[in-house]
Parts: structure tokens; sequence; C-alpha cells
């Protein structure tokens, strides 16, 4: 029997301000089965999937759903085709229960009665198997419960396209698997099912086909049953680029830092970062490698004291020159920095954290050592100076050191960032996604900023999303997979696939879960 | 016994002033807008009423009592619902601070309200009172108000809109838990992005919601003149509804965003602001008025105390009270 | 890819799109306020010509007469826009890490009854010693109105806005309670110590007034004016200054910094408090009396509006204050001319509501810009 298409995509193109986030892609997604969109951070998936939704309208490129072509201006309109996205960040009203919010903007015919809805839900949940209370206030629900909330909204609404983006993202195994049986039954009823991922078992065990996406481009679609995991990231992370970037050996690297046994909860209980151990040495750079949201952020922020961490864990710091180790483990953010240990994290918005937007370079500059010495006043000469220093050898690109840092285009603002916290010379010097959105050349000057750290003798840590980069500038790798340490490999010999294979590790996870 | 009454009464009346004025206000921070042009606007509402009533009854033969409630009502309506469009365009669609569009709105609102009476309302003797309406507005229902004793002293010796004031207050609570347009509403105060991506136009439901509640704390403006002051209008009145403005603004926090608890809180507020004059002769105790007017503050304050101690988030006001919502800042 | 900043291209068919400014230059943005305050003035003419027929010109000579007409005038204009300035510099510093003190009204009246007080029951002090007493105490007190709603703040989160707003009221009443007891015990309550004229301001120089630098008002202007400058340099150039600015950026940044945000919170809100407690003990100093409706005059709020135009600098707050006081003192004087017609003291709240919405309004064209499309160009 031939299958039923249900959406065609062709030609796709989409960019953002010069950067291009979809370049000509084709997607075919049929009525009864399930696709899975495969890529890594930034290839391009979940904006694909956003231009279905409405959110995105593309700059070129045709649609066409039960082959007539579309439009798609805006949600609403992606909800009257049938089309139903699920975000991974939840739209729900917190304290309407479930019903309300599913008949939140719901222009149904007839009376408005709570009653008639929770009806249809209950219907809905029989039919696919969900298990949800429609009086139950959402404020109340877990997350795995909101997610569900979430698709059975869609349903109610009668999409018959459902499009989930990192729907485990969020999920313990049990959940996930759960969701899988669902998404199995949906599939069974016809409605046509993409999940957007990175996680190779999933792919492999609840996906009909895989689609996969690199740097914005469409490489191919490979029947499940054709594939294997190494295929799949083969197809993932292409061909290993050599990158032209300096990696001297290192000279007599000295233990600097030793993490043990840290574990570290986040509010709704999940670990996200489970009893991680490894020693950063300096002279040397050490990698973070990672699908996004895998525990680097908080991995950093412990080290720098800005998260609480479980019992039983430490972090331990080895002084230049001095024979006692200090426990960093209860010891301020202050201190912490004042004992040379300095982090630089470039957060999604680039503002968030390290700089305050409405003020200049050289007021920046200060943010993190204003409150050295015993004056009153805020010292203005140094900060001053070193901002255009740093203006100057990193050819930063604004009006004036005074010039708020919120008008600086986001490469400068980084640059800020970078700069800053390797004046303060410290001894361990942390950076998480230093590069992000960088051109090339900017990119380069902070990678030799980082090889000079290290010629120093400083322990840099360098988070990153590119693996070519990881593999031309670190001198080893360390891989986080769901808050646990699955590798640490040598970056010279290294291969991409190792790390690929490393970073998708659900492997053991799920297993757990089949012996239930 | 007569004394208590007495008391009762008044504070029964004057609750029902301040709760129409709560109830527009639940209406606009609802969607997420603090008007603290309330009282402002209630002025707005008392001064224009006023001019309606005024003028209607001075410029026929023998005034009709129906068309005078609908001259007296829809003229504060409307230009407290203007003021309420004036304030929605600054903070909807200009997106300026909701605190600072408020306070200029009161300040505004009292003189505007303190102006057009003096220019649309000529007198020579400066005491301007609406006898009529006052009449109207204060009648009382015929055998109910008389006849069943101390029940008809209590509960059926006010004029009507002290009933439609509940009628209001029970019908905005059914409106907001029950229909369709309710829940959208609460959903544009809760989580703008949400209701956004649900397809509900949220600047509509903004300018609307304070529009329309403007407006009913424009009536209570009017209502607190015809009745409560019997008619009577003088310069200080306004300052005295300024100040029952922002005791609607408490009372709103007070009821924890929900009309119905209005109906009971209003007249303990009520009981409070007027004790001062009835605690002496009935039970010896003598306090002073000014320190006796602080009770419906203080409570206030300890009410918002213990919202914010309560992890219970039905008890919460709406989450996005206070913030302007701009789509592109997801 | 970030995909947060990327969802700006959103929905396509609306032909009319705001979006957030990245950047004005100085000029453009003074320019368009220049813009809105002559409209406030042009559009305030055209309602004053309505009622009174009095031309623009005439208009705005007549207010200017009124207002500097004669040394009274100018002296209750010079200290009107001082007090209005002071309320402003001591919110600017809460404001100015986000932090809604609207109770600012409540906060200068209980410094001014505090003082009171002590003017009242400790007359027999020598005069610097009051005067002193009185200050320390007004200080004191209108941190404290300030600090209560901070504390709770700090600790249970709860809202500030609202919290501060309900202590206005009561410091009203506090107020009135002690003015009807005063009143009941005098049968008047003209000036205080009027004999003795203890804790006068001028009682520090002997209480004669004769002489430009003996003037009570000047040194109630100086003080307030000396008050803008420190806070101006407070804010700019001292580390608790710097605090403030990074704890109203973002919560995130000061934890980074590691900044304790409460304690900054309660730090700024006795400085506050403290700023608004000066203002009501030089008040009463200066006007030796006090009252619910004018010591504070409504400038609590006034000047919740002025500290937010002047985008919390104490500096441009000075001339705001001027241009406010201007107004409302211009307005009223051309009231006593025209009352006749109608043209009332209340007509200058409204010229003042004008000028002070013409002026907030313009600043969404500052931070926003208008994008006009045809339809056609989508495709």
């Amino acid at each position: 029997m031939e299958p039923k298409v249900a959406v065609l995509m062709k030609g796709i193109s989409k960019s953002f301000g010069g950067v291009v986030a979809n370049k000509n892609v084709d997607l075919e997604i049929r009525h009864g089965e399930i696709l899975s969109v495969l890529g890594e951070n930034g290839s391009g998936k979940t904006t694909l999937m956003n231009m279905l939704s409405g959110i995105y309208y593309p700059d070129k490129g045709q649609i066409f759903i039960d082959g007539k072509e579309v439009n798609i201006p805006s949600p609403k309109a992606a909800f009257e085709l049938g089309i139903g996205m699920i975000h991974q960040h939840f739209k729900l009203v917190d304290v309407f229960s479930a019903a309300e919010n599913i008949a939140l903007g719901c222009n149904e015919k007839g009376r408005y009665s709570i009653a008639k809805i929770s009806e249809k839900i209950k219907n809905i949940c029989d039919k696919y198997g969900f298990d949800i209370d429609p009086a139950q206030k959402v404020y109340n629900m877990s997350i795995s419960q909101k997610q569900t909330l979430e698709i059975v909204k869609v349903l109610y609404r009668g999409s018959k396209v459902l499009i989930l983006d990192e729907p485990t993202a969020v999920l313990t195994p049990q959940e996930a698997k759960r969701l899988f049986n669902v998404l199995v039954n949906m599939k069974h009823d016809g409605k046509a099912i993409v999940i957007i991922t990175h996680k190779l078992q999933e792919v492999l065990s609840v996906s009909d086909r895989v689609s996969i996406l690199r740097k914005g481009e469409y490489i191919g679609t490979v029947n499940t049953k054709d594939a294997t995991e190494l295929s799949l990231t083969e197809m993932m992370v292409g061909k290993r680029v050599e990158l032209d970037i300096e990696r001297p050996v290192p000279q007599d690297p000295v233990e600097r830092l030793r993490v043990r046994n840290l574990t570290c909860v986040n509010p709704d209980g999940r670990k996200i970062l489970n009893d991680v151990s490894f020693t950063a040495y300096g002279g040397e750079i050490l990698g973070i490698a990672g699908i996004s949201g895998c525990g680097q952020k908080e991995l950093l922020e412990s080290i720098a004291g800005l998260q609480t961490v479980e019992e039983g864990g430490h972090i331990e710091y080895y002084p230049k020159g001095g024979t006692e180790k200090e426990e960093l483990i209860g010891k301020t953010p202050v201190q912490i920095r004042r004992l040379g240990v300095s982090l630089s994290f470039v957060p999604e918005d680039r503002l968030g954290m390290g700089l305050v937007g409405s003020m200049g370079m050289a007021e920046n500059m200060m943010l993190k050592n204003y409150s050295d010495g015993t004056s009153f006043f805020t010292e203005t000469k140094k900060p001053r100076e070193l901002a255009e220093k740093i203006m100057k050898e990193l050819e930063v690109v604004t009006p004036g050191v005074d010039t708020p840092v919120r008008r600086l285009s986001g490469g400068n603002v980084q640059k800020v960032l970078v700069g800053r916290e390797i004046a303060s010379s410290p001894t361990v010097l942390m950076t998480a996604y230093a590069v992000r959105g960088l051109d090339i050349n900017t990119s380069y000057t902070i990678y030799r900023l980082l090889n000079e750290q290290k010629k120093k003798g400083v322990a840099v840590i360098y988070v990153g999303e590119d693996l070519d980069v990881l593999l031309a500038l670190c001198d080893r790798i360390l891989v986080l997979c769901a808050g646990r340490v699955s590798g640490i490999l040598d970056g010279r010999t290294a291969t991409k696939e190792e790390i690929g294979l490393l970073m998708t590790n659900t492997k053991s996870v799920l297993e757990e879960d089949v012996q239930e | 016994m007569g004394t208590l009454v007495i008391w009762i009464n008044q504070a029964l009346v004057f609750g029902s002033v301040i709760m129409l004025g709560a109830i527009g206000e639940t209406i606009s921070e609802k969607a997420g807008n603090m008007n603290l042009g309330t009282p402002g606007i209630m002025c707005v509402g008392a001064a224009f009423g006023m001019i309606g009533a005024h003028g209607y009854e001075n410029s026929v033969e023998s005034p009709n009592a129906l068309l005078c409630i609908v001259i007296a009502l829809s003229c504060a309506f409307l230009a407290a619902a203007i003021m309420g469009a004036i304030y929605s365009f600054f903070v909807v669609s200009l997106r300026v601070n909701q605190n600072v569009v408020g306070l200029v709105i009161t300040i505004f609102g009292v003189g505007v309200a303190k102006f057009f009476t003096k220019l649309c309302i000529k007198t020579t003797t400066g005491n301007i009172r609406a006898r009529f309406a006052a009449g109207v507005f204060g009648k009382k229902i015929p055998w109910l108000s008389d006849s069943l004793g101390i029940a008809s002293d209590i509960l059926f010796s006010y004029g009507f809109m002290f009933y439609v004031t509940i009628v209001v207050a029970v019908l905005v609570t059914l409106f907001l838990s029950k229909t369709r347009v309710g829940l959208n509403l609460r959903a544009v105060g809760e989580n703008p992005p949400t209701a956004d991506a649900a397809g509900i136009n949220v600047s509509k439901y903004k300018y609307l919601a304070t529009c329309i509640g403007a407006g009913i704390t424009g009536c209570a403006g009017i209502y607190c003149v015809l009745d409560f002051k019997d008619g009577g209008w003088a310069t200080a009145d306004i300052a005295d509804i300024e100040s029952y403005g922002w005791l609607a603004v408490a009372l709103v926090i007070f009821s924890m965003w929900k009309t119905v608890n209005l109906i009971w809180g209003s007249y303990l507020f009520g009981f409070f602001y007027w004790a001062y004059q009835y605690l002496p002769s009935m039970i010896g105790i003598s306090i002073s008025t000014d320190l006796a007017q602080t009770l419906p503050y203080i409570i206030t304050i300890i009410v918002l105390i213990v919202i914010s101690l309560s992890k219970r988030k039905e008890n919460q006001g709406p989450a996005s009270l206070g913030l302007t919502y701009f789509r592109e800042d997801r | 890819m970030n995909t947060e900043k990327s969802l700006k291209t959103d929905f396509h068919q609306s032909f009319l799109r705001i979006s957030k400014r990245d950047s004005i230059s100085q000029k453009s943005a003074w320019a368009i306020r220049a813009g809105a305050v002559l409209l406030a003035l042009v559009v305030n003419a055209l309602f004053v010509l309505a009622i009174t027929g009095l031309d623009p010109i005439s208009l705005y000579a007549t207010m200017f007469k009124g207002v500097f007409g004669d040394s009274f005038s100018r002296w209750e204009f010079i200290k009107n826009s001082a007090k209005l300035l002071c309320i402003a510099v001591a919110l600017a510093p809460a404001f100015k890490m986000r932090y809604w003190n609207i109770g600012g009204e409540g906060q200068v009246l209980m410094g001014a009854l505090a003082s009171t007080i002590i003017m009242y029951t400790c007359d027999s002090l020598p005069s610097l010693l009051l005067v002193l007493l009185m200050l320390i105490v007004g200080l004191a007190v209108g941190a404290l109105w300030a600090f209560i709603p901070a504390a709770f703040k700090a600790k249970f989160n709860t809202n500030e806005t609202l919290f501060t707003l309900m202590m206005n009221y009561i410091a009203m009443n506090l107020v009135n309670y002690y003015y009807n007891k005063w009143r009941g015990e005098k049968s008047a309550l003209g000036e205080i110590n009027s004999q003795s004229k203890k804790g006068w301001l001028s009682s520090l120089w002997g209480g004669n007034e004769d002489g430009f630098f003996l003037n009570e008002d000047l040194w109630y202007f100086l003080v307030i004016l000396l008050v803008s400058v420190l806070m101006y340099v407070y804010l700019k150039k001292t580390k608790h200054g710097y605090e403030i600015s990074v704890v109203g950026e973002s919560r995130n940044t000061a934890k980074y910094a590691g900044i304790s945000v409460n304690k900054v919170m309660l730090r700024t809100l006795l400085i506050s408090g403290a700023v608004c407690g000066l203002c009501g003990f030089l008040t009463v100093s200066n006007s030796h009396t006090i009252s619910a409706d004018n010591t504070a005059g409504g400038y609590g709020f006034t000047a919740i509006i002025v500290a937010w135009l002047s985008k919390f600098n104490t500096l441009t707050m000075i001339a705001v204050s001027f241009m406010v006081i201007f107004l409302q003192k211009g307005s009223s004087s051309i009231a006593d001319m025209y009352a006749r017609k109608g043209f009332d003291t209340s007509a200058s709240s409204i010229v003042t509501g004008i000028f002070l919405l013409a002026v907030i309004g313009s600043e969404f064209f500052i931070n926003y810009r208008l994008i006009f499309r045809s339809r056609k160009e989508e495709k």
C-alpha cells in the first residue's frame, strides 16, 4: 500500500540575520508513521518544525498538506490545518486545571461547559492510553503530566500531525517509555508523528523513518530498520573537518582541580549531575562535550559556587605554589573567585548573567571585583584602562567604553565577557559556549586567547558545542551524558563518532527500563 | 440596638460603594492591569454622573426616575471608561509602567472631576445637590423595607444599587469562572504568552477589561454621590471619593481577587471604617476617627503578608499583574 | 542558533509591527522628549484658550508672571520644586533596583510627624540640639516606614507596591490623629512654638530672617539641592550605587557577582526612607506646622512620576521638578484670574496631567520603533 503523505516540505530555507538555519530542506511526513528528525544542537531541526507550526515563516520553499500547497502565517493557522506542536517549554497556565487549559482559546460551538470538555478529554485519554485528571491544576502536575496535557491539548483540537520537540529531554526513562507507547497508539490511529531528537536509542526504538539534518542542511532519510547507531551517527556528525587551531603540547601539567562524586539535583528533583568525577590540570585545555542541558551549566556553576550540591561530593582546588588543597564546596562565589577560579558563562541571551547590559564596558569590568579594597567609592581608572586594553587587543567594536554593552553585537559582548575573565589572571578558567553564534574570525581570536592562557599554566575548561573545535582545541575531552560522565577521551586521538556515540549513549538507561 | 442598626446601615451602604469600585478594579487586574488610576476614575465617574443627573433633573419639568438612573449611570460609565481607555492606551499600546500611568490618571482624574463639575453645573450658592436623583437612588423597597421589623431595617432599607452591586459581584464571579471569555481573560492576566499562543488577542482583552472595569468603578463614584452622600456635591467630597478609591484598591487584595469575597469583605471594611462613630456610644470605648480609619489598611497589609506566606496559588493575584506584555520579549 | 531571539520574525500578517530599538542616540532621544514637551505645551495652551480665551503667548506670559512675579510666589515655586525634587531623589535608588516604593508620601509624613513630636515635647532643649534631634528622629522614622515593607519583601517576597501604598494611608491617618489632638489642645494648630521659635530652621541662626542668607526657604532649597548631588554621586560613583545598578538590571547577574540582593535591598530602602524623612523634617522646620494634606502635599505620588521620567538620574530630576511645579503654580495663577470662567485650581491638575501623559508617552517612541509595511512586501 502506498503510504499516505501528510505533509511535504520542499526546498525550505530560512536564515536569521545572515545566519543560515535551514538550507534547501526537503521533508516528508506520512500518516500512520513516526518520523524522527535527527541532528546535533544547532542543526536546524527545531527551526524547520517551527515553520510547520506557524512560528516562523520560511524565506523560500513550499509546504504541502495532503497534497495542497498551504501558507502557515501563524500558530492559529497551523492548528486549523491540523498541525500541533509540543514545544520544549510548555505553554500552560499554572493556576488553571487541565480542562481549563485545554479549553483556552478554543472557540468551540455551544455552551462552555467544563463537564463536557472533561468528558471529551476522558475519551481522548481512553483512546490512546493517556492518564490525566481534567480537574487537576497544572501547578500540581509533574513535568511528564504537563507534557501529556500538551499532547492531549493538541489532540483535542483535532490535530492530525503532531510534532514533539525533544519530548524525552525532561522525562525519566519510565516516563519516556510510557510516552512512546502512547505515540505508537496514535500512529496506529493514523496520526502523523514527528519527534525532534538527538538520541539515537530513541530513534531506533520508536520511529519508522529518520530524517537527518546537519548544520541546517538536509542529509537524507533512511528507514529505521536499515539503520544502525553507527550509520546514524556518521550521518549526523559528518566527516571530521580539520581546523587550523594551534594545540601546543601541555607543559608539565599540575593538578589544579579535582572533582569527586559531584551530584546536583534540580528543583524538580531530577539529578542534573550524577556522580561526576574528573581532574583538571594547569597547562591543558579540558573540553566538555555533550548534548545541551546535560549538566554542563550546573557543573561549572557548582565549581564557581553558584549551585547547591548534594552531600558527599567534593571539589578540591590546589592553589598555585600552595601545598594545602582547598575544598570549594561551602565557599561563596566571591571567595572562590579570589582563589583564582574564574567562570565566563555565555548564557542563551548573552547578557543574562555575566554582564550588566545598561552599563558600559568600563563599568562591567568591575562586576566581580568592584568590592575589593576598603574605599567607599568604586575605582574608575583601572577598569577604564582595562576596558580600553580589551577593546584594543580583542578588537571590540564599540563607540566607546561607556557605551552600554547592550548595544554591542553578540560577538563583541562575548569578547568583553571572555576578555574580562582572562584579565583577572585566573588559575582555573572556565568558559561555556564562548564562541556560540560568533563568526570564524572572532572564534579564532577566542581560541588564541584560550591557548595563551594554557601556555601560561592556567587550567582551562572549555564547554563547547562544535565537535570539530573540541577535537582540534582540547587536550582531553570529557563527555557528559544526562548528568553522568560517559567518558574522558584524548583530544588528539579521539574520533568524532566516538564522541558522538558517548554523547547519545542512553543505552544503559534504556536497558534498565526494559527490565522493569 | 438602634445605634447598631444605624452602624450596620452605614457600613453596608459604604461597603457597597467600595465593593462596586473594587469589582471594576478586579476585572482590570484579572487582565493583568493594576490600575492605580482607580481613585481618579471613581471621581470622574462621580463627576460626570452628577453632571448628567443634575443636568437632567434641572432641564425637565417632571423628571422620570428610570431615565434619571440610566442617564446618571451611563454618563458615569462612559466618562470612566474613557479614562480606562487612556490608561490602556499608555499601558497596553505604549507599554509604559503601570504604576506611573495609574498615578498620573489619578492626578488627572481628580482634576478632571473637579473642573468639569464646576464648568458644567452653574450654581450661585456653591451648594449643588441632585435632589431628585438622590431620591431615586435612595428609594427603599416598598413593603419589605418597613414591615419585617429588624430584618427590614438591616436587610431592606437600602437603595436599589445596593442589591444591584451584589448581583454584579455574583455575575462577575460567574463570568470569570463559568464562561469561555472569562477563562480567556484570566489566562491573559496569568500568562499572556500562553494566551497569545492559544490565539487570544491579548491587547484586545486588556483594553476591554480595563475599560469595562473602569466604567464599573465610575458607577461606584456616582453611586457614592447619589446614595451614600445623599445627592450632595461639594469639592470636599471629591477628596472623600478619592480616598474611597484607594480603599477599593485595597479591597481587591483583601478579597484575594475573588469577587464573591468582596460581598462580605467590603461590608467588613465598612464596619471598621465607621467604627469610631458608634463604638463610644455603644460600649463606651472611645477611639479616634483617624486611628480607626487606619484599620482597613492595616488589615489589608496583614492579608497581603498572609498571601505572600501562603503557598496556595489560588490565593495569589494574577501572575502577570503589573507587567507589560510585549510579544517579542519571549 | 539562538532561537529565543529569532522569534522576532514571527507573525507576518501584521501590517504594523513594533520592535524594540537596539539603540538610539542621546540626541534623538532628547529630540523626542522635547517634542513631547512642546506637544504638551500646545495642547495645554489650546485647553486654556478654549476656556478662558487667553491666547497662548499671553497665557505663558501670565503664567510666568504668576510664578516669578513677586518674591512670595518665587519662593513658593522654589520650595515646592525642592520638596518634589527631594522625594523624587529619595525614590531614585529604590526604583533603580526595581523596587516600587510608592510609599514616599507616607515616609515623608512619618518623618515630619516624628520631627513634630520632638519639636513639641522637647522644646526645652537648646535650639541646635533640638533641631539635630528632630533631624535624627525624622530620618530614622522615615527610614523605618520604608524598611517595614522592604523587610517583608526580602523575607516573604510580599508585594511592595501594594504594601507601600497602604503604608501611605496609615501615615496620613496618624498625622491626622496628632493634628486633631494638638488642635484640640490649642483650639487651632497654627505655627508650632510660635513664640519660642524652637525647632524652626531659623532658630539655628537665632531666628532672624532678615538678609538673603538668613532665609529659611533658601536653606530648605540648598539642603535639598545638596542631597540631590550627593545622591547622584552615591548612585554613580560608589560601590553601593554599583550594587544597586546590578541588582536592578538582573538578580541573576547580582548573584553571579556575589551580591546579596536582600542586603542591598534593605540598605537601599533605609536610605530611600531616610531621605523622605529628611524631606519631612525640613518641611516641618520650615513651615513650622504639619498637616496630612499639605506637608507632603501629594508630591509623594507626583515624585514617582518625576523619578521615572528622569530615568532615576537625580540631576535630571531638578529640571523635571521645576517644570512640573511651574505648570502647577502657573496654571493656579491663571485660575486666580479666570475663576469666573470656570478655570479654577483644579484645572492645574489637568494641565499637569496632560504634560505628564505626553512625556511618559514619548518614552515609547524612544524605546520602540514602529515599522509600517505593505502586505506586498512580505511575500
